[in-house]
């Protein structure tokens, strides 16, 4: 039933996305999309690791690229990441949102927007805001909303905000994000 | 209907009238960050609907510049990427020295950072007399920025870093005189640079070139239009002539993709072949 997840993550996220990545089968049936904040002069250092410890494909997303299911993609340092309608990846440098480039907020807008009632978005550990009116915006748009319990979180502002921006559907630790996240694939 | 499918509908009538009233094509755009720029442009006008944009832009010209300056800015600075012109004054600049005239062609100028910090490469390899910079855009405000050479001063820091990574042999300060909170460049690299108005979206090849730089404009453009813009530029490079591309994109399944051949694979540097 749900085609695709996006994840936004910010401070504690390498940890968070370890915890969840590696778990997702070879053969998982979603696409899902990464935005990761990161420094500037990042280089695709996290892709390489996360994929070297899953089963499932992890790669740095390429702007024309198709999304295909099984594949997990992350918006690389300094350029926003958005899908298009015909679900395929656009990058832009436009200017930063949220003080953020990549921004969780635009990759989920643009997701909303494209997946509608098929999109799952889950907000994790972060230190700021970005990322809630994407949440809510997904909400609206008919998808399944979950975010890390910010008492488990390494940092509990982003899944706080979050929560407050919007209705969410889930609100869980980072094993029972796993798990759930998992089942979906099953369905 | 879903909101977001009658949005879509009042994007395509924008469009439609942008197209019909002033010409520009923004039809070639990837839909998602065209569609942000557009959210933002009818808030900023205290809009709530996309559909009420389409008056100003048909009877206010004034407003539809404004449209096209939210619509094209891009984050630039001077020596974006310092190791790209690295590569350029390593691996390029030595390879074109043996022409009479060296033209050069930022494809997309934006604010022009870009052609100035060329224009400090050129003079540093001793060949800035023999060439000429013409850096383009589709948007008026954004040319006569350039023109200008006028930047804020608190960008200077982070340009005097890329200018020393990308092998700068001078000092930075050399090239800009400061007043007030504000740099501006000097006349002697302005003088190479021809600032001009072109559309990538429908204008023809204006100059035999040797060296383009289009960075960072093509991600924004549908497939179609990507090719439209390549097609463009091979027209205008010389026989072997460069291209240099923003550093995530890419020639592979474009339509001149067997025109180019890989000359820096890692900085999107790309060669034309001979007898293309």
């Amino acid at each position: 039933m749900y085609e695709a997840i996006v994840i936004g993550v910010s401070a504690g996220g390498l940890a968070a996305l370890t915890a969840i990545i590696p778990e997702l089968p070879g053969n998982y049936q979603l696409s899902v999309l990464i935005v990761q904040h990161q420094v500037a002069d990042a280089s695709d250092f996290l892709s390489e690791y996360l994929n070297e410890k899953s089963s499932i494909t992890v790669q740095e997303a390429i702007p024309g690229e198709k999304v295909l299911p099984g594949n997990v993609y992350i918006g690389p340092p300094n350029y926003h990441l958005l899908v298009e309608k015909n679900r395929r990846i656009s990058l832009s440098v436009d200017s930063k949102v949220n003080y953020s480039i990549p921004s969780i907020d635009v990759l989920f807008e643009s997701a909303a927007d494209a997946y509608q009632k098929k999109l799952v978005g889950v907000i994790l550990t972060g230190a700021n805001s970005d990322g809630s009116q994407g949440l809510k915006k997904i909400k609206k748009a008919g998808g399944l909303t979950i975010v890390q319990d910010p008492v488990t979180a390494e940092m509990p502002e982003m899944p706080k905000a979050a929560i407050n921006a919007t209705t969410v559907d889930h609100i869980l630790t980072l094993r029972k994000i796993t798990q759930f996240l998992k089942s979906l694939s099953h369905e | 209907m879903e909101d977001n499918e009658i949005e879509d509908i009042e994007i395509d009538c924008l469009l439609e009238a942008i197209s019909r009233c002033h010409g520009y094509e923004f039809r070639g755009y990837a839909r998602a960050s065209l569609k942000r720029r557009i959210l933002n442009r009818m808030t900023q006008q205290g809009l709530t609907r996309i559909s009420e944009m389409i008056p100003n832009i048909l009877y206010d010209n004034e407003s539809f510049d404004h449209f096209l300056t939210d619509m094209s800015i891009s984050v630039t600075e001077m020596f974006r990427d310092p190791i790209v012109f690295k590569s350029i004054r390593e691996a390029i600049i030595p390879k074109l020295k043996s022409y009479p005239r060296i033209n050069v062609w930022h494809a997309g100028c934006a604010t022009g950072e870009e052609p100035y910090s060329m224009a400090i490469l050129l003079a540093e390899e001793g060949i800035i007399s023999k060439a000429r910079i013409y850096a383009t855009d589709f948007n008026n405000k954004s040319l006569a920025k350039a023109e200008k050479g006028v930047y804020p001063i608190d960008g200077i820091q982070k340009f005097t870093r890329n200018y020393i990574k990308a092998g700068g042999k001078k000092s930075f300060a050399d090239y800009y005189s400061a007043k007030y909170n504000s740099a501006k460049m000097k006349e002697s690299l302005k003088n190479v640079i021809t600032f001009a108005n072109h559309n990538l979206m429908g204008d023809k090849v204006f100059a035999e070139t040797h060296l383009v730089l289009c960075r960072n404009v093509l991600i924004y453009f549908k497939q179609s239009l990507q090719n439209q813009v390549l097609a463009l530029i091979r027209d205008s490079l010389v026989n072997r002539g460069f291209l240099v591309l923003g550093d995530k994109e890419t020639l592979q399944f474009s339509i001149v993709e067997n025109d180019f051949e890989v000359f820096d694979k890692k900085m999107r540097i790309y060669r034309k072949k001979r007898n293309v």
